[in-house]
Order: structure tokens, then C-alpha cells, then sequence
């Protein structure tokens, strides 16, 4: 694989992995389109059901799972190199980057022979072909591998520099690390304890809540694992390229600690409707839940003051002054000021989402697919394709191709969120549920009247096309054919507070994994115990596809 | 730690509106049982077919008008297909599936239950109107999941 990335540059690594991330974000991109189109009930030739499941199977796998897992990878390995100034046993990351592509590439084929349609959330008993979860199973692994880099090279950073503090985009990457391996730990537990055995014919049955708990043990830590690294860029890196400074780095760690704490002990706000869990302890959940707004609250504002600095530092005035000032023909700066947009009214809809009683109105409708295509479909997504202008010329010394395009792609994005996203929240609330290819319902009067905004939704996702397409070409024609020049430094912001102080508290990862572990024990030991030992019958698997 | 006085403002009142959305819930879900639906109770999916309760999916109207809702939620269909109950409630509810996860969504209304196999899922509502309702299934469960419908009439109208 390393063939993709010049061999004389010293980010092969980091380049190899968002080359990954990108092509899977492509051929979600095209499945996406195709979705959009058949959902609106045009008459498309590649409209059938069989292809609109195996569809949205695919998008859901490549986007959630692929494109973020190896985007992710890619900024980590950045970031220790450039931050640490070292990378300990790359070749160790280059093992997990090869064994993420081999599962990666054995799931896309179980999708594409139509052996596994059961969407991104393989709830059973809808049974996959084993070769799906046992290629999902593979590009976990290799992600591990990708932690145990990420912590050796942190741990011998830190030997040489005891009582410093960690450098901050080194702090928040970490904080993903951990995250993800406390929430794989559910995932692996449903996938090696329950799906594999089941779909291989050893076991004849299977728990459906059980496995659900488990999956949304992992489901939900798995978004503060896409949402972190692009905190990490809004609040580290973006200071830098407008010129500023960040707000407060003792605060920001706060964030980040605060994340660790309560990612994971949350996954009930996503089984409200389900039957075999107590109301308390979804009660417990929805209490949790709530404390993961509050360093979203602190990121909102420190993210803002920090922008704040940069305008006035331009020479900005006046209370909004400064906002003019911002640097708006950089197209990373204006996708993450269009990322954080979103993502104010994605948190807003997230918070009705876990409302506990209020949730029975939108689950499972369109309400959600316009939540999450703001929050990672966007917020996370934006802020990564932008990033990846910033990368570019300082990872290839290439300089951009087309400025003008790379600065349309994000707003375009942006318009066709507000069409496609907008549309389906409005949708979800008059009852259209996600996930059917068609919703018509036998020409139902309740169906006709979401049928205008779906297609609307449609021409959404036909202009989120064309922005992933401008994307696609800005990106390929820099790595390609862009003018060589001499590769600017990868640099972070420097915060108002003085970091020179011995490290904080909030450096000491040991103790809050700790504590971590104890919520997550709180708040899932006793639900699942009680799954565990009530008279359950489980399910034989079935494959309606 | 030194936290600036602008900040520390904005940090007061996000807690004051996470606490105040705490406390909505949390007085709705004591004062007012507003609960989501949450009934422990499971069956053998296999045995759905034959069981004294599901074999035969009904609607029983009692003499207060009040309603029960004895269903099954299979590929690709509910049954009962048609509900029919003459008053806004108390309907109850109780639903299982002998394959795969289904959902049961009454379009308009905030009844919303995931029918999982090996489970009954239980729920009690009054309704807002009298009228039509589309029921939808809301849960992927095959190639005809958007397909699988079904019908409430509460009140005296003339349906199907
Ligand atoms: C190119 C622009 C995009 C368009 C037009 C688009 C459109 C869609 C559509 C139409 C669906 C199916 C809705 C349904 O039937 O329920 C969907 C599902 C989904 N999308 Fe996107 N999407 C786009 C980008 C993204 C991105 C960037 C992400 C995440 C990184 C993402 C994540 C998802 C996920 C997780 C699902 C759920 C699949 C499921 O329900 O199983 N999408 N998208
Ligand atoms: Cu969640
Ligand atoms: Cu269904």
C-alpha cells in the first residue's frame, strides 16, 4: 500500500491512511446519491430494494466505520509525530494500517455480494455472512494496534519529559484513543461473544437486547470518537491559521477529561423503545447523557473567544467586527465555522433526541438520519475534508489546486446539508421513518404529505454530490499535479494561559480511565446482569435479503 | 484554576439549562409516569405461532371503553392488520415477534415500541384524537420493510 504515497516523504504513513479514508468516502459518496435519489421515489434505473439496503449498508460502513476510522488514524499518527516528535515502532503502525484495509475490503465484499444486508448497525437476527463481522473484527484490531502505537509513543515522550505538560492535540488525541478502546470493549464482546459464534452455525441462538446493549455500549462513545479529532483541529489548530490564540488550555483539558468520563455509560438513550430494560435505568443513562453536553457548552465558548482573539488581532473592532476580519477564502477556516454551525443545531437536536420520554417522537424516524448527517455527516465530516487543504501542501509540498473550488466545497456542503438535513428533520417529525426505500405507504395520506420535502431532500443529496465530487477532484488534482513547493511546518496554536506550568491533574490519563471504568461498571453492570440471568429465549438468525 | 469571568457566566448558565432539562424529565417521569415504554417480559420467538396469546393477534373492548391489543409483528406484516377501538383510551398494547426486530410507530402520535423477538413489549396510551392513524414499521426487517403497514381507527369512523 505504502506504493500510494511518494516514498521520500516522511508522513507515507499518515498519507496512506487518509488515502484510505478519502476513497472510502467516495464510494459512500456514490451510494449516497443513489439513496437520496430512490428515496424521493424517482423512477432510477438502480431503484430496487435489494440495491437500496445493500445501499445504505454500505454508506452506513464506509462513512461511519471506514472514512472516520482512517481519518482518524491518519490525524493521531500526525499528531504524535509532529507533537511527541516521534512515532515509537511505526512499523507497528503500519501492521494496523494493513490489517484495517484487508478487514475493511473483506466487509465491502460481503455487502457488495448482497450476503450481508443488515445495515451498519447489524442488529440480530438479522444474520450477516460471517465474513462481515469477521472483516469488521479485523479493521478493529488494526485500530488497536493504531492505540497501542499512539500510547507507546506518548509514554516515551513522556519518560524524556516528566513534569511537562502533554502537548494539547497529543491530549485530545489521546482522549480518542481511550474512548475508543473503552468502547470497542462492547463491540468486541457482542461481535466475538455472540455474532461470530452465531453466524458461524456453533451457537443456534442469540439474545436481540443483549447483543443491542452491547452495540450501543460501543455505539455511542463511537461519536465522541469521530467528534473528538475534530475538536482537537478546532480547538489546536484552528487558532493557529487565523492567527490567534487558543482561549484556555487548562479548560480545554477539562473537556477532554470530561469526555473520557462519560462517552460510555450513555448507551440506554438509545434503547428508549426498547422492551427488557427497566425505566430506571434508562433513567440512570439519560442522566449521563445530559453531563457530555456540558464540555460541548465549554467548547462552544472557548472555541468562539478563541476566534475572537484571532479577528481582533486582524484588526477587527466593534462587538462582531472581528468576525468580518476571520480569514474567509480559506477553505479550512470556513468549513469548520460551517462544522460548528451544524453541529449548534445538531447538539440542540441531540439533547430532544435524549429526552427521555420525548424520544418516543423521533426514534427511528427521518428526524434522526437530519440529526447525525449534521453532527458526523457534517460537524465531523466538514471540519476532516477541510482539514485536509490545510494537509495537503504540508504533507506532500503541493500547493493547492483550484483555491476557488476548495473554497465552494464547503459552503456547497453546507447548502445541500440544509436541504437534505433540514427536510428529513421536518419529515421525521410528521412521522416518515429512516431506513425504507420508498415511503409511500400505498399512497397514505399521512405519506403523501412528507412526500414534496423528501425530494427535496433529494436535490440535498445531489448538491452534497457535487461538493463530494469538487472534494474529491481539489484533493487528487493537489496530490497529483499540484506545484511543488517548500512544505509549510505543521504547526498548533499557542493558548492565552501559560502551559510552561508542572502537567496538571488532567494529564494523569491512569486516573481517569479509572474512573471511566467505575461509570461504565455503575451503569452497565446491573442491566446486564439482569439480561444475563432472567429466562431469555433467544433468537434463531434470519437473512430477509 | 483561574477560569475568566465571561467564561465562568457561560459555564453557570449551561449548567442551569442542562439541570433545568433534568429536572423537566425528571419531574414529568414521577409527578406525570411519563415513561418510554420499558416492560421486562419475554417468550420464546419460536413458539409465538402457538402460544395461548399470540396465536390468535384480537382487540378486546372493554365495557369503560378502555382497549387491548393483542399483536404480532412479522415479516412483512401486523396482525391484527386492522385496529379498530371506539374510544381515545386507555389502549393497551402488548406485542412480540417471532423473527426479526420490527417497530411499531403510530404515525401522529407518540406510541413508538421496538417488537423484538423474545420479548413482549407493553405499553398503555390515550390518544390526543379520534380518527385514522398509518402504523409503520420503523426497524429494518428485510427487503419489504417499507412495505409493512397497518391501520388504527379510534372513534366511530368508517374505515377499510
Ligand atoms: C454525500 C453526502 C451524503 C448524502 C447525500 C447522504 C445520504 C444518506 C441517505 C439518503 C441515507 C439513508 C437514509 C435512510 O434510508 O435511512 C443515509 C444514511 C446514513 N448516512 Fe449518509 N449521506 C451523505 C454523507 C454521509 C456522511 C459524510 C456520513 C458520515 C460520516 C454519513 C453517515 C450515514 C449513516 C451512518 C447512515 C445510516 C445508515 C443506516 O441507517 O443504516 N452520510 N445517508
Ligand atoms: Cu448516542
Ligand atoms: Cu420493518
Amino acid at each position: 500500500m505504502s506504493a500510494i504515497a511518494r516514498p521520500d516523504s516522511p508522513y507515507r504513513l499518515e498519507i496512506s491512511c487518509f488515502a484510505v479514508a478519502i476513497g472510502a468516502f467516495g464510494l459512500g459518496a456514490v451510494m449516497a446519491v443513489m439513496q437520496a435519489l430512490a428515496r424521493a421515489d424517482l423512477d432510477v434505473a438502480f431503484a430496487s430494494a435489494k440495491v437500496y439496503y445493500l445501499s445504505v449498508t454500505a454508506h452506513g460502513v464506509l462513512m461511519a466505520l471506514v472514512f472516520t476510522t482512517f481519518f482518524i488514524m491518519g490525524l493521531g499518527f500526525l499528531f504524535a509525530r509532529t507533537s511527541l516528535g516521534r512515532l515509537a515502532g511505526e512499523s507497528w503502525g503500519w501492521y494496523g494500517f494493513i490489517l484495517g484495509c484487508v478487514g475493511t475490503a473483506i466487509t465491502t465484499v460481503a455487502i457488495l455480494s448482497g450476503s450481508s444486508t443488515v445495515l451498519y448497525t447489524f442488529y440480530p437476527p438479522l444474520m450477516a455472512h460471517p465474513s462481515f463481522y469477521i472483516g469488521a473484527t479485523l479493521l478493529v484490531i488494526g485500530s488497536w494496534i493504531w492505540c497501542g502505537v499512539m500510547i507507546a509513543s506518548w509514554r516515551a515522550w513522556k519518560r524524556e519529559h516528566g513534569s511537562e505538560p502533554t502537548p494539547l492535540c497529543m491530549h485530545g488525541m489521546l482522549a480518542t484513543v481511550i474512548i475508543w478502546i473503552l468502547a470497542t470493549a462492547g463491540l468486541a464482546a457482542e461481535v466475538l461473544g455472540l455474532l461470530i459464534p452465531w453466524s458461524l452455525g456453533w451457537v443456534e441462538r442469540i439474545d436481540p437486547i443483549l447483543a443491542r446493549t452491547l452495540f450501543w455500549w460501543f455505539g455511542h462513545p463511537l461519536t465522541y470518537f469521530w467528534l473528538l479529532p475534530a475538536y482537537v483541529l478546532w480547538y489546536t489548530v484552528i487558532p493557529e491559521i487565523t492567527g490567534g490564540r487558543l482561549f484556555s488550555d487548562k479548560l480545554t483539558r477539562v473537556v477532554f477529561v470530561i469526555f473520557i468520563l462519560f462517552s460510555t455509560p450513555v448507551g440506554f438513550h438509545h434503547q428508549f423503545t426498547d422492551p427488557g430494560i427497566s425505566s430506571g435505568w434508562k433513567l440512570v443513562h439519560t442522566f449521563t447523557t445530559y453531563s457530555i453536553l456540558f464540555p460541548s457548552f465549554v467548547t462552544a465558548f472557548t472555541v468562539i473567544a478563541s476566534l475572537e482573539i484571532a479577528g481582533r488581532l486582524r484588526g477587527g473592532d466593534g462587538l462582531f467586527g472581528w468576525l468580518g476580519k476571520l480569514p474567509w477564502r480559506d477553505p479550512f477556516f470556513v468549513s469548520v465555522a460551517l462544522a460548528m454551525l451544524s453541529f449548534a443545531v445538531g447538539g440542540f437536536g441531540g439533547a430532544i433526541n435524549a429526552a427521555y420520554a420525548m424520544n418516543t417522537a423521533v426514534h427511528n424516524t427521518a428526524w434522526i438520519q437530519g440529526h447525525f448527517h449534521l453532527t458526523v455527516g457534517t460537524a465531523v465530516t466538514l471540519s476532516f475534508m477541510g482539514s485536509c487543504y490545510w494537509l495537503l501542501p504540508r504533507l506532500t509540498g503541493r500547493a493547492l489546486v483550484a483555491p476557488k473550488l476548495a473554497l465552494a466545497q464547503p459552503y456547497l456542503w453546507f447548502l445541500g446539508m440544509i436541504l437534505f438535513s433540514g427536510s428529513s428533520h421536518i419529515t421525521g417529525l410528521m412521522g416518515q421513518p429512516r431506513r425504507v426505500f420508498s415511503s409511500s405507504f400505498f399512497g397514505d395520506e399521512a405519506a403523501q404529505s412528507w412526500q414534496f420535502l423528501t425530494s427535496l431532500s433529494a436535490i440535498g443529496g445531489v448538491v452534497l454530490f457535487v461538493s463530494s465530487l469538487l472534494f474529491l477532484m481539489v484533493v487528487g488534482g493537489t496530490y497529483g499535479w499540484g506545484k511543488r513547493i517548500d512544505a509549510p511546518e505543521v504547526r498548533f496554536a499557542v493558548p492565552l494561559d501559560d502551559d510552561s506550568a508542572p502537567a496538571p491533574v488532567w494529564d494523569r490519563f491512569g486516573l481517569w480511565v479509572g474512573i471511566a471504568v467505575l461509570l461504565i461498571v455503575l451503569a452497565y453492570a446491573y442491566p446486564i446482569y439482569e439480561l444475563l440471568t432472567m429466562e431469555r429465549f433467544g433468537s434463531p438468525g434470519f437473512k430477509p435479503f | 484554576m483561574k477560569i475568566d469571568l465571561y467564561e465562568r457566566i457561560w459555564l453557570w448558565i449551561a449548567t442551569v439549562m442542562i439541570g433545568s432539562f433534568l429536572a423537566a424529565i425528571v419531574l414529568g417521569a414521577t409527578m406525570n409516569a411519563v415513561h418510554p415504554p420499558s416492560h421486562v417480559e419475554t417468550i420464546d420467538p419460536t413458539t409465538v405461532r402457538t402460544s395461548s396469546e399470540f396465536s390468535r393477534p384480537r382487540v378486546e373492548i372493554n365495557d369503560d371503553g378502555s382497549a387491548l391489543v393483542v399483536g404480532v409483528a412479522e415479516m412483512f406484516d401486523f396482525e391484527p392488520f386492522l385496529i379498530r377501538v371506539p374510544s381515545l383510551g386507555p389502549i393497551t398494547f402488548r406485542l412480540t415477534s417471532p423473527d426479526v426486530i420490527h417497530g411499531f410507530q403510530i404515525v401522529g402520535t407518540n406510541v413508538n415500541l421496538t417488537v423484538t423477538p423474545g420479548y413482549v413489549i407493553e405499553t398503555t396510551v390515550t390518544l390526543p384524537k379520534a380518527g385514522e392513524y398509518l402504523i409503520v414499521c420503523n426497524e429494518y426487517c428485510g427487503l419489504s420493510h417499507h412495505q409493512m403497514t397497518a391501520r388504527l381507527i379510534v372513534g366511530e369512523g368508517d374505515g377499510p
